[in-house]
């Protein structure tokens, strides 16, 4: 149903003039350029700048900065924290998308921006909701004082605010699609008889993975990179609730110039999961295409 | 919902009552994982300070904990927490189970205190020097050679002078060096004599204040940033070439000049400055939950001890202990020193006059008045 | 049920009803707090601090800048989409890949690179400098920051649509004869507006919060490149939490009112395209 083109328009362009090659293949010079021009300016000056302070005192210096203990227990509390937040964020969003995207409810534009708002929560608000909350002075501050429970200043904190912070990443990204894609072909399947699940898999699925690859790539991103809830939430103790960008920190602030670019670039690494990821998914489906 | 197939549902609700199983499992997982940090084999400690103690803290621990086991034969580990003097006394307050603070300034102790009702109000009394056992002073930093020939405070506020300086309500040392600025000059109008400033109607004090004002805002005027920290201003000054001088503590400027390369910038000592004591405290609703008390009072006294005091100059701060202090005099050069009692009336007093809301400092900054 | 319209889809009940719960305890609860934290404080002093002259200058840049860095990255983001997935070229994969990075980056370091990279001795600052153009410390070096760290929202958002669109609907208006430009105006424009949309709702609403790198870059001063969050932040250095939570407070209401109304006029675009449509 959405952006078939009708009888009238097809005509129409029936009646319009041919392609000029040499127009197109401007418009694919200017856009590259315009690209590759506001990238350089904003993402791969930043990005180079962290690859050239990390290096400065040559590679020897580099992998050092990695076999310090706070260094490896920050890396391990990121990934551990990113392990638990991603899987629950996407599970959450693939009903959240399913719920909204495949029905027409009332009140659906309100729960969408509900879903919204953490992304545009301060990220020290998103910290601090939870000092209220589990914080000594906060509404359930006494009783796990009495029952010896720590949220925050620990891990439980750490996931919780992470999670605050990237709850909407992949319910957004799945929403527009789902709504643009339609409902016809599950609509067909659960008519000629196939459960619920089987069509979310065999039916949505595969329509929505690029949406859902970008989704869960997002928010595992937002999630190891979030510094600032993290660090209202997290009492920096050395070693024990440093995750990787407060690491950095650490590091930057005692002039270790080298140490904390070096630990950055580490999180550069996820863009070759990215790229690995995207490769997988481009393989399988050309493979299930040719099938 | 009559027209839903049944197998369907089943499956929908059966997968994702599965998800949620492994969802709270991971939440559990988590929760015992955290619940207690202490180490069976021995005892640990939660030391949390302020930014620029971190390597003084590294020495300290590593040597006390070894002078512990030989003492008691129990395995001591001492973990630090870093991070801003005021958003670390926050985490106390909120709960962060620190055994011990040792912070950079007594207000933020204070806080503590009043807030979170962690520790005794008499607790500033109960080590030797106001509960300090190094200090530090206010110094300036400027590049190399001294090309502005800035020598003592009124060369701040000459034409064409940048300051760098974070900024007062976010960073406790900004707040240093703005008290020690404004200290400076009624310093210099009241030649000395602090007494003076218990008659506030004294015209010459009337006079001296609003010189010291117009002072201070003359400094914050021509600053063209103001970090949110002490360190981020280093690297400003340092790494960016922003500004002719810099506003910061003795022991970060003799670090910068050491740790960012030397030749870069000089530091210059003014005549007179503020004596900045960071003090330490046991934290007694915690130790006394846990049971360390005795360790973390004769930690805290251990920094009182002459290899305490040492490794302190060594990091240079000021050793408490004069004799200590002698010893380094090469490095910290004799000037005439004012308290934040003497010259403000204590913490209490300079933080409504100056750094409250809608107080000096917020006046002094605010563009309107400019105009 | 007037609730919903009638579908055969299954699962409605059980999606809706888990999506509710989880929002409600990571999201709504926490949120409720904060708005209980401004409850605790008087009706004049919650009035004084949020139309603080101060206050108002802060909301001002924060969601002005933020306004023009979500539009920026909506043009841009749009270009860069469209490249990556319409064009073949060398290093097109990893500039694909890259486009996540300053999620990944923390935030301090994209805001500390950026400040390096612009100040009047960095690498592209010493190029502005003779032209009188200064970015870091002024509010042009916070609508910097807040482009880089929006980015990802438009050009992850606009690209699976246009992976999406159908190619086949395309090809045949062209082997119509379509020209390229009605081709983009009435099939391709209209199938990625919604997903633009969202990324630009996504861009401008992490510009409002963001606070971690545009301390660096912003110079701090009052009245002039001091954003909302970091009047938080001061609040909180004198344990005013209350003070801190009318802020936050505030912020939200304004967030949550121009969500909604980006949201709601999706919604009406949707139906009016639907009814077109059919």
């Amino acid at each position: 149903m959405a952006s078939g083109p009708t009888k009238e328009m097809l005509a129409e362009l029936a009646s319009r003039p041919g392609r000029d090659t040499i127009v197109s293949t401007f418009i694919k010079a200017v856009f590259i350029g315009l690209s590759l021009l506001f990238l350089a300016a904003l993402l791969f000056a930043p990005l180079v700048t962290v690859f050239v302070t990390a290096l400065e005192k040559g590679y020897e210096m580099y992998f050092e900065s990695f076999r310090d203990s706070d260094t490896i227990a920050a890396i391990r509390l990121t990934l551990i924290t990113a392990a638990i937040v991603v899987p629950v964020n996407t599970v959450f969003g693939i009903a959240a998308a399913w719920a909204i995207g495949k029905f027409e409810f009332r009140g659906k534009s309100m729960l969408i921006t509900l879903i919204d708002l953490p992304i545009a929560v301060s990220p020290v608000i998103s910290g601090l909701i939870y000092v209220l909350l589990f914080g000594a002075q906060g509404w359930f501050g006494i009783w796990l004082q009495e029952h010896d429970i720590s949220i925050i200043y620990a891990l439980p904190g750490i996931v919780l605010a992470t999670m605050f912070v990237t709850f909407p990443y992949v319910a957004r990204e799945l929403i527009p699609l789902m709504q643009q894609l339609g409902n016809d072909e599950e609509e067909a399947a659960i008519t000629m008889g196939a459960g619920g699940l089987m069509t979310f898999f065999h039916v949505t699925l595969p329509k929505i993975r690029w949406g859902l690859v970008y989704g869960v790539i997002l928010c595992n991103a937002r999630a190891m990179g979030e510094f600032g809830a993290v660090s209202v939430v997290s009492g920096h103790i050395r070693g024990m609730t440093t995750t990787m960008p407060l690491h950095v920190e650490i590091l930057y602030n005692e002039y270790n110039f080298v140490g904390a670019f070096a630990v950055a670039s580490l999180l550069t690494l996820l863009a070759v999961v990215t790229l690995i990821v995207k490769t997988l998914v481009e393989w399988r489906t050309g493979y299930t295409r040719t099938k | 919902m009559a027209y839903a197939i049944p197998e369907g549902q089943v499956n929908v609700r059966h997968f994702l009552k599965l998800r949620s199983a492994s969802i709270a499992l991971a939440a559990l997982i988590a929760l015992s994982g955290c619940g207690s940090a202490d180490d069976s084999s021995g005892i640990t400690l939660l030391n949390v300070s302020y930014d620029p103690t971190r390597e003084l803290y590294r020495e300290v621990n590593a040597e006390f904990a070894k002078q512990w086991q030989q003492e008691s034969g129990q395995r001591l580990t001492i973990k630090q927490s870093h991070g801003g003097s005021g958003s670390q006394a926050r985490a106390v307050i909120d709960g962060l189970q620190a055994d011990v603070v040792t912070l950079a300034l007594a207000y933020d102790i204070d806080s503590i205190q009043r807030k979170g009702k962690r520790l005794g109000a008499n607790w500033q009394t109960r080590f030797p020097s106001d509960s300090s056992p190094y200090s530090s002073t206010i110094v300036f930093l400027v590049r190399s050679g001294n090309p502005k020939g800035i020598r003592d405070w009124e060369d701040l506020v000459k034409p064409g002078i940048e300051v760098i300086t974070p900024n007062p309500k976010t960073s406790g040392g900004a707040r240093w060096n703005y008290l020690a600025a404004w200290g400076s000059q009624l310093h210099r109008d009241l030649q000395g004599d602090w007494s003076k400033l218990e008659n506030p109607a004294d015209p010459q004090v009337q006079a001296a204040q609003a010189a010291a004002e117009k002072f201070v805002q003359t400094i914050y005027r021509n600053a063209p940033v103001l970090d949110s920290g002490a360190r981020a201003s280093t690297n400003t000054f340092v790494q960016r070439s922003i500004g002719d001088v810099l506003l910061t503590w003795e022991n970060e400027a003799l670090l910068a000049t050491q740790a960012l390369g030397p030749g870069r910038v000089d530091i210059i000592v003014p005549s007179t400055s503020i004596l900045a004591q960071t003090p330490v405290a046991v934290v007694d609703t915690v130790v006394d939950r846990r049971g360390t008390r005795q360790v973390a009072e004769a930690y805290l006294r251990y920094l009182y001890s002459p290899v305490g005091q040492e490794i302190a100059a060594k990091h240079h701060f000021r050793p408490s202990d004069q004799k200590s202090l002698e010893e380094h005099r090469d490095e910290f050069v004799e000037l005439s020193l004012f308290t934040i009692d003497q010259a403000f009336g204590g913490w209490d007093r300079a933080h409504e006059a100056h750094f409250a809301d809608g107080a000096i400092f917020d006046r002094i900054t605010s563009v309107k008045d400019a105009q | 049920m007037s609730f919903r319209a009638p579908s055969i889809l299954p699962g409605f009940g059980i999606t809706l009803g888990f999506s509710t719960f989880f929002l409600s305890a990571i999201v709504l609860i926490p949120l409720a707090a904060l708005i209980a934290k401004t409850g605790t404080m008087g009706w004049g002093d919650f009035v004084s601090t949020i139309f603080d002259a101060r206050a108002i200058a802060s909301y001002r840049l924060t969601f002005g800048a933020s306004l023009l860095a979500a539009t920026l990255n909506g043009v841009f983001g749009f270009i860069i989409a469209w490249t990556l997935v319409r064009y073949e070229f060398p290093g097109r994969k990893i500039i694909d890949a890259l486009i996540d990075m300053p999620f990944a980056l923390p935030t301090a370091v994209s805001g500390i690179a950026l400040t390096a990279v612009f100040a009047h001795n960095g690498w592209f600052g010493q190029y502005l400098a003779p032209f009188g153009i200064k970015v870091a410390y002024t509010w042009i070096g916070i609508v910097v920051a807040l482009t880089l760290i929006g980015l990802p929202f438009v050009v992850r958002s606009v690209q699976p649509a246009l992976q999406e669109v159908q190619r086949d609907l395309e090809d045949a208006a062209e082997t119509l004869g379509a020209g390229r430009f009605y081709i983009f105006r009435r099939i391709i424009f209209p199938t990625v507006m919604p997903a633009l949309l969202t990324g630009f709702t996504m861009a401008f609403a992490r510009a409002i919060g963001e606070y971690g790198s545009v301390i660096f870059i912003a110079g701090n001063l009052p009245m002039k490149t001091e954003i909302t969050p970091l009047l938080i932040v001061i609040k909180l250095e004198q344990f005013d939490y209350a003070g801190a939570a009318a802020l936050g407070f505030m912020m939200l209401v304004i967030s949550f009112i121009m969500l909604l109304s980006i949201n709601l006029l999706q919604a009406w675009g949707r139906r009016r395209h639907v009814a077109a449509g059919r």
